[in-house]
């Protein structure tokens, strides 16, 4: 029972040592992808069956592809043009071993843990939701507010600054 | 259930942690300083997780969707200002963007 959240931790830091002493910032990038679904495992081995579908969802599903978004955008990475490197052995054996590990832990785990559905072993997502909603309800609001802030903020942060010159000012 | 020794978890948490301040520390390049950025979070959310865990109560679980609200919100920002940064100076070096510091 113990070993799989042994396993999901050591593939956790394992991948989050080589995400942050990578070179090439797309590798990297893939790293932390591992190193999160690993932390989602043991999200779920501490029956949390919820925030482990979250972090799966929100933060290699939707934030990682952010930054890999504005990494391919950017183009950094010394030996991102050279697609050859792909065909390289040595830069995809690793990941995919480490994936190959926390795939069978995530899959044994599925079939040995028994799922307590009784209310008082375990905290279920409804209980997360009516907490949510009541207790938390101002705090809800505020992260709404905060979410507004950064989609207005990010808005303005992106935009190119367009020259803005009077047609009589243009020198010809 | 579980039997790993909460001491074990929470250290855990805190080698990721101590990981991703590493990362901040040493790396100068800004993608690899917020991704080190997100792993602290990351972390910070599972101990929020391994108290939830621990008492079985929905607070911990709660707070660990707001860190994510606070996550997506902040990493939107940084890679927005990153683009900017990198529209003005032509590079993603930390250390290349210091126009306010005090020449003496």
């Amino acid at each position: 029972m113990n070993i799989f959240f042994y396993i999901a931790a050591v593939v956790a830091l394992i991948s989050t040592i080589m995400a942050i002493s990578g070179k090439n910032a797309i590798h990297s990038l893939l790293y932390l992808i591992l190193s999160l679904l690993a932390v989602s495992v043991i999200f779920y081995l501490l029956d949390a069956p919820f925030i482990a579908a979250l972090e799966v969802i929100i933060y290699a599903g939707a934030i990682m592809v952010l930054f890999i978004f504005v990494t391919m955008m950017l183009n950094v990475g010394t030996e991102s043009s050279k697609v050859n490197k792909l065909t390289n052995p040595r830069k995809w054996i690793v990941p995919s071993i480490l994936s190959a590990i926390l795939f069978m832990d995530f899959i044994l785990a599925l079939k040995n843990v028994p799922s307590s559905t009784s209310v008082g072993q375990v905290v279920l997502p409804k209980q997360v939701g009516i907490s949510l909603f009541s207790t938390y309800l101002l705090a809800v609001e505020i992260a709404a507010i905060l979410l507004m802030a950064g989609v207005i903020g990010a808005y303005h942060l992106g935009s190119q600054k367009k020259k803005v010159t009077h047609r009589f000012l243009e020198k010809k | 259930m579980l039997t790993v020794p909460i001491e074990i978890q929470i250290l855990f948490a805190g080698i990721l942690f101590l990981l991703g301040l590493i990362g901040l520390l040493v790396r100068r390049n800004m993608i690899y300083m917020l991704m080190s950025i997100e792993i602290m979070f990351n972390s910070a959310g599972l101990v929020f997780i391994i108290a939830a865990n621990r008492w079985k109560q929905p607070d911990g679980q709660v707070m660990f969707i707001f860190i994510l609200a606070v996550t997506a919100v902040e990493v939107a920002i940084a890679l927005a200002l990153l683009l900017q940064v990198y529209h003005h100076y032509k590079t993603l070096d930390a250390d290349a963007v210091n126009k306010l510091k005090d020449y003496n």
